[in-house]
């Protein structure tokens, strides 16, 4: 599903990610985990195409395909989903209006017709009331207002509509209670299956007792440490990352 | 500031300006009507606007108005024809239709007003004023155009006023409507501008006076592509008088809109927004001034422009609290959002305060779209430029919000998608 390959990347001149590889399977979910500053979210970032950041080598292989030219929306349109760590509030745009823009976008984006509205409200309708999203938040502006917990809400919610190839959740789990951490843990579980692949960033152990992932990739200074199972996570938990802490950092 | 002050004497009078006295000279009753030469006598000692006068300091009037157009002649039986397929064709934003042919009213293309409302072929100059050249000149120069009077209490269903240009080549055309809004009367009236090319020069008056309690919504649209379009608005509000003025600017080489607005009475209100879509290379001056009169007036001043390419938008507020305006609430606001490096906006809050019990803010704010929020919707799939327009429709949406009556409100928000588009297409070709 997806390959990194030699990825370094950098940002107003400093270097992030250096030299990273990493390959996550069909089916799989890859958890990744890291002290801060360790280049987790620049990962998520460089993989969904964000323009600040500049990448210095390396290729992103999206089931052979590489995807470092591509458009955002492009990337999207193939299967690409990134949960942001800090979801964007968008004042003036009621949430339904932006949910069936995007829905549509990627649909045109794969040569596939507009849905038609009560198509639409049918999908909504269904993925709202598994996350136990309110149907009144879908009118009001998206993410404007919406608590810590409401805005995560809202990622898995656009992430099961579009229902992307591959999930990138980039700390998905911060600022959330263990109620709404249940939730969002059910819905990305509920998304989970054979051809689809999770890239699950985080800092704690948390939110992987609720996400069970088939591998644990250590980050450290831009690059994967150590690969394992989930046991390396809760290895991770005892000890911290003081093994594979920056030297001066 | 050096110079002798004699500068505008007839020794430096531009071409144009000697135009606008012989048209002047020629203008049917307009020599011979006190109003119209009073007015233009003060044209005449102030001249075309320079950018040293500070109300004018971002809008060259005078090096953009060299050449004055010949006046557009009043209508014949072939042009009202012509228009009235036009109109017949130009989907209404109100009930009440009246139509002004190159600034003449033309009853045959008008509907009869709506019960409460009557009209009267010549206005007589309002007695209320204000201290502007293009104002002056518009007075002196424009047909006698049409008067609206809203009854004592009457609440009519709302009228549109299309200023139609009709004609070939350069010309100008004036024009003059009145508003008089009798006491406790609500009354809604929209000004549409159509038909004019890159060669019309538009003076547009309009006067608005609002009796005591009287409430008037105005809203105007320009829909054409005049290559000048000066319009002035004259306002004078009496006591607990409202007025909520909207304008929404998409056309146009050279524009300027000039508000002079007096709150004569206490309580009185005011409400002034607008939107300025702007692309290419045009220029477009929003100038505001409000006078607190009165105490315990309010007022409010929302405006937002989009400006795209190498286009230029003005927007000068100023707020004036006279000695005794106690109690004023005042609050200016004025936002842009740039979309290119050669964009520009200028923008100039002013607050001038005799009085020192009131309230009055002011803020501005210029700035790109935001690159966060822009990422943030290509990553769920949008289109760059679908991605813009759908910030910039939320941006623009929040203005036209203060458009009271809804279907004019979605009018406008059509209008705004309509330019979205144009401008996406633009970009993309």
């Amino acid at each position: 599903m997806l390959e990194v390959k030699n990825l370094s990347a950098s940002i107003k001149g400093k270097a992030i990610l250096d030299g990273l590889n990493l390959t996550v399977k069909t089916g799989e979910v890859a958890a990744i985990m890291g002290p801060n500053g360790s280049g987790k979210s620049t990962l998520s970032y460089v993989i969904a195409g964000k323009p600040d950041y500049e990448v210095t080598s390396g290729e992103v292989l999206l089931n052979g395909e590489n995807i470092l030219g591509l458009a955002p929306d492009v990337r999207a349109a193939k299967g690409v989903f990134l949960a942001f760590q800090y979801p964007i509030e968008i004042p003036g745009v009621a949430t339904m209006t932006f949910l069936k823009a995007t829905l549509n976008a990627q649909r045109r984006g794969r040569g596939q017709s507009d849905l038609t509205t009560p198509e639409f409200m049918r999908v909504v309708r269904a993925a709202a009331q598994g996350l136990k999203v309110d149907p009144e938040m879908l009118k009001r502006p998206l993410n404007v207002g919406f608590s810590g917990g409401e805005k995560k809400r809202m990622e898995i919610l656009q992430m099961t509509l579009l229902a992307p190839l591959l999930g990138v959740l980039d700390e998905t789990d911060s600022g959330l209670d263990i109620d709404a951490l249940r939730i969002v843990a059910d819905g990305v579980n509920a998304l989970r299956g054979p051809d689809r692949s999770f890239l699950v960033i985080t800092h704690y152990q948390r939110l992987l007792e609720h996400i069970t992932p088939d591998v644990v990739h250590v980050m450290a200074r831009g690059r994967i440490v150590k690969s394992g199972g989930p046991e390396l996570a809760l290895a991770l938990e005892r000890n911290g990352y003081r093994d594979f802490a920056t030297e001066a950092a | 500031m050096s110079k002798p002050m004699t500068a505008a004497s007839a020794f430096s009078r531009t071409a144009a300006e000697l135009a606008f006295a012989e048209q002047f000279l020629a203008s049917p009753g307009a020599a011979s009507s006190p109003a119209r030469a009073a007015a233009f006598r003060r044209f005449e000692s102030a001249g075309l606007p320079t950018r040293r006068i500070e109300s004018w300091h971002y809008t060259d009037l005078r090096g953009a108005l060299a050449e004055a157009a010949p006046l557009a002649a009043p209508p014949d039986e072939a042009t009202i024809a012509a228009a009235k397929v036009r109109l017949a064709n130009l989907p209404r934003l109100a009930s009440t239709r009246l139509a002004l042919i190159n600034g003449f009213f033309v009853a045959a293309l008008s509907d009869p007003p709506p019960a409460g409302v009557t009209l009267a072929p010549p206005v007589a100059p309002p007695t209320f004023s204000a201290d502007d050249p293009m104002l002056a000149l518009a007075l002196a120069l424009a047909p006698p155009g049409v008067a609206a009077t809203v009854a004592p209490g009457a609440r009519p269903s709302p009228i549109e006023v299309v200023h139609c240009f009709a004609g070939e080549g350069p010309r100008a055309v004036y024009s003059r409507l009145a508003i008089e809004v009798g006491a406790d009367a609500s009354a809604t009236f929209v000004e549409r501008f159509i038909g004019a090319g890159a060669e019309t020069q538009r003076h547009a008056s309009t006067a608005i006076d609002v009796a005591a309690g009287g409430a008037l919504a105005h809203v105007a649209v320009i829909e054409d592509e005049p290559g000048l379009h000066v319009e002035s608005e004259v306002v004078r509000l009496a006591e607990r008088a409202a007025l909520d003025a909207f304008s929404f600017v998409a056309g146009g080489a050279l524009v300027r809109r000039q508000i002079f607005a007096r709150l004569v009475g206490e309580d009185a209100r005011i409400g002034l927004a607008g939107i300025g879509l702007l692309d290419g290379r045009r220029h477009a001056d929003t100038t505001l001034e409000v006078v607190h009169a009165a105490p315990r007036g309010e007022s409010r001043e929302f405006y937002r422009h989009i400006v795209a390419d190498e286009a230029n938008g003005v927007f000068q507020g100023k707020v004036i609290v006279q000695p005794g305006a106690q109690k004023t609430n005042g609050a200016m606001k004025s936002q842009a959002i740039l979309l290119s490096p050669e964009a520009t906006m200028n923008a100039k809050p002013e607050l001038e305060i005799f009085a020192d019990d009131v309230v009055c803010g002011h803020g501005a704010t210029i700035g790109a779209l935001d690159p966060e929020q822009l990422f943030y919707l290509q990553a769920r799939g949008l289109p760059q430029a679908e991605a813009e327009a759908m910030l910039l429709e939320a941006f623009g949406a929040e203005a036209i919000s203060s458009v009271a009556d809804a279907a004019l409100a979605e009018a406008l928000l059509a209008l705004m998608r309509d330019w979205l588009v144009r401008r996406g297409r633009g970009r993309r070709s």
